[in-house]
């Protein structure tokens, strides 16, 4: 019996290996229900064709994935694709001798590729200052606005009306808290960093670093310490000790869902890419969409708003045949048919023109008022300097110390001018130590 | 030849013996702390594409730097306080279920269970418990006018992460000391009783003298513990926030090696802090080992 099982072992062996497919690694970060999708996008590509298996595999959240790769990497075992997220694009962007950039992938293995198929604040994003595409786009978002409109009637306000700046979120939030329609007008995700400084900056067109927020090169100095961000960070103060706004905890904000599910806050601003979890949990209440607010005083805004969530990266140190299977790989996925249907159930923007406009023709957008929010904001305007993203290495640790400071700005401690102050001055000297780290 | 040899002839033999256990040892903590002492020379891209040899200069830059200095402060502080309560809380446990004669076992079985949780599962028990929007504590605190927030009170955060820290470690206090106590003969504290020293007295006088010295393996297992394995607490509930309140070396080491892929700096991070605890052993062995009677 043992021999029989292990004859058969040894045919199935020496069956696969006849039809030898070439194996492509695909390491992410899409947790739950995003997981499944994406699971999906590869069987669909492995089933389409039979040269190629692409092996999807979940690698933990962005920060550990990254450094999963890394630590690979460094051992010569790291994957074909991986994907890093937007905070990492810099650090990814400094490591030249491990990236494969799509550009030149996409040359020299003979797919008609074309970058401007893209959306401009998607590639602008991603491309080096000689207007190179090097990270894949797969899944962009962009922070809007959500709200409950049954509070907002409770409250006396007309539920159809998203507020539009911040100035409607003021008084929209203290006629919501002292109506007694919910304890917190607002609440919002990435306070400090995504929202807080960097979107702010793009929304008002002002600049969150020198040198083209960091595009121009790693010399690059932050300057967000500006009166549109004081302004805002001061109000965040204010709002707070009002009750208008509470603070939903540190980067993402973990308790700002859960604040706006439990209709604590009836309003929250996060990630576009949150739209179906927030469906799905707005059970007892129906939610509206806006875009995000700006101060209405300020000339030009809104700008448009920046992006963030994951490209895909090839990394080095591979067979020039797997190359070839990446490359058919990547053009399948940025396919209109893939990319719309991606876009529809995640939430996440459609990246190319053509997914906007296939999903546009499926009459999605009028089935699902609110689903094209995130598109319009990114497209309000003709991407500035201010607008088209941010270029910096050492990210992460940049936001860590935004965090701290609106906790130090939140508590008391601080004025919003103090903390922008001196998160400016220890953020440029992470940039400091990044760029000796990586003068070559 | 009228004893028996006990001596192995072959002198490579007791070397085969060890090699097992010696080449774990190298494999898996003298290389990975070589590595990362030799890291701490180097500035290096994360993707170990370049690299130069800097010296000092991630020690000098850490020793300068008021947010590390202060990160040191509020680890000693974190240390001294999770020690004091996990082995208090520990030895009153064990001195309570030793007088208990019936239902020791089953008490003793109870107070061991939280040993048994993962740090991040037990900083996610905490993390509900005290989440200022639908956690238990907050609740009732806010019947005695304290207004709970951890995420913006610095204070809040490190009574957290100190009350979650212990907990997880006062079932392993409680069990040395209930062994401890377990192997005083009872005579002894029958022969005080009947000389006419209450339970304080012999508590005082026999009891806490003859477990001195698992109090004392205790201490450096708990300085150990909080130095190194609190950060699965800290993880799962402050996030060494707000404000860096609870950012201790442990965390620190993490946050600027793995969130910031600053390898240099974290690996200096974590030369000192093993240094820094290999100090500590030897001052506790050094002079409060004196005291310690076996």
């Amino acid at each position: 019996m043992v021999r029989l099982s292990l004859a058969a072992l040894a045919l199935t062996l020496t069956s696969t290996t006849a039809f030898a497919q070439t194996e492509i690694s695909w390491w992410h970060s899409m947790g739950g229900e995003l997981g499944e999708r994406l699971e999906a996008i590869a069987a669909d590509f492995n089933a389409s064709q039979s040269d190629y298996v692409v092996v999807p595999s979940y690698r933990g959240e962005y920060e550990e994935s990254l450094v999963n790769t890394i630590a690979a990497f460094r051992a010569g075992e790291q994957p074909h694709l991986v994907q890093v997220y937007e905070v990492g694009t810099g650090t990814m962007m400094a490591a030249k001798g491990a990236v494969y950039p799509v550009y030149q992938l996409m040359a020299d293995h003979g797919s008609n590729f074309d970058p401007s198929a893209f959306l401009p604040v998607v590639t602008g994003y991603y491309t080096d200052t000689e207007g190179n595409m090097l990270s894949m786009p797969f899944n962009s978002s962009t922070p809007i606005l959500y709200y409950n409109k049954d509070v907002f009637e409770k409250a006396g306000l007309d539920p159809e009306v998203a507020p539009k700046t911040w100035e409607d979120i003021e008084a929209f939030g203290k006629q919501i808290v002292e109506s007694g329609a919910a304890k917190c007008g607002f609440t919002m995700g990435y306070a400090a960093t995504w929202l807080g400084t960097e979107n702010v900056s793009a929304l008002h067109n002002v600049p969150y670093g020198t040198l083209e927020n960091g595009f121009g090169g790693l010399s690059s100095e932050l300057t967000f310490n500006g009166p549109i961000q004081v302004r805002l960070w001061e109000k965040l103060k204010e709002w707070q000790d009002a009750g208008i706004f509470a603070y939903g905890g540190p980067a993402g904000g973990p308790d700002t869902a859960p604040k706006f599910y439990a209709q604590e806050c009836a309003i929250n601003m996060g990630s576009s890419a949150g739209r179906a979890g927030v469906i799905a949990n707005a059970k007892d209440f129906e939610v509206g969409f806006g875009m995000l607010p700006y101060f209405a005083d300020v000339e030009g805004a809104p700008q448009n708003s920046i992006i963030g969530g994951a490209t895909l990266w090839t990394l080095t140190g591979h067979e020039d045949a797997e190359y070839e299977g990446v490359a058919k790989f990547l053009t399948y996925l940025s396919s209109p048919e893939v990319q719309a249907a991606w876009h529809q159930a995640t939430g996440y923007l459609p990246v190319t023109q053509a997914a906007y406009e296939l999903t546009q023709e499926q009459g999605y957008y009028e089935a699902n008022p609110g689903s094209d929010i995130a598109i319009q904001q990114i497209n309000l305007n003709e991407p500035t300097e201010n607008s088209k993203g941010l270029r910096y290495g050492n990210m992460p640790q940049i936001r860590i110390v935004l965090d701290e400071e609106l906790q130090a700005v939140l508590n008391g401690d601080k004025t919003a001018q103090e903390a922008l102050d001196s998160a400016v001055e220890r953020g440029n000297a992470i940039l400091r130590e990044f760029e000796s780290a990586n003068a070559q | 030849m009228d004893t028996k040899r006990t001596i192995f002839p072959n002198k490579g033999l007791p070397y085969a013996f060890i090699a097992p256990q010696l080449a774990i040892t190298l494999i898996f903590f003298i290389w990975p702390a070589a590595q990362a002492v030799k890291a701490s020379f180097e500035r290096q891209d994360p993707f170990g594409l370049s690299t130069t040899f800097v010296g000092f200069s991630h020690y000098a830059r850490l020793l300068n730097d008021p947010t590390y200095l202060a990160a040191i402060g509020r680890t000693f502080v974190f240390a001294a306080a999770v020690t004091v309560i996990a082995m208090g809380l520990g030895l009153l446990l064990a001195m309570a279920v030793s007088r208990v004669i019936r239902t020791a076992q089953f008490y003793s079985t109870m107070l061991v269970w939280p040993y048994a949780v993962a740090p991040v599962v037990a900083g996610i028990l905490w993390w509900f418990i005290f989440n200022t929007g639908t956690g238990i504590l907050p609740y009732m605190l806010g019947f005695f006018g304290v207004s709970w927030n951890h995420q913006l009170n610095g204070t809040h955060a490190m009574i957290l992460i100190i009350i979650a820290a212990s907990w997880k470690q006062v079932s392993y206090n409680f069990l040395f000391f209930l062994a401890g106590m377990q192997s005083i003969p009872q005579s002894l504290t029958e022969a005080a009783a009947i000389d006419g020293a209450g339970p304080f007295k012999r508590f005082w006088t026999i009891i806490v003298p003859l477990i001195s010295p698992t109090s004392f393996f205790l201490f450096i297992v708990n300085v150990n513990y909080t130095m190194f394995d609190t950060f699965g607490v800290i993880a799962a509930t402050t996030h060494g926030g707000p404000n860096q309140a609870t950012n201790v070396l442990v965390y620190k080491v993490y946050s600027d090696g793995v969130v910031g892929l600053n390898i240099g700096s974290s690996s200096a991070q974590s030369v000192l802090l093993m240094l820094m605890v290999v100090i500590l052993t030897f001052v506790q062995f050094r002079f409060v080992e004196r005291r310690v009677q076996y």
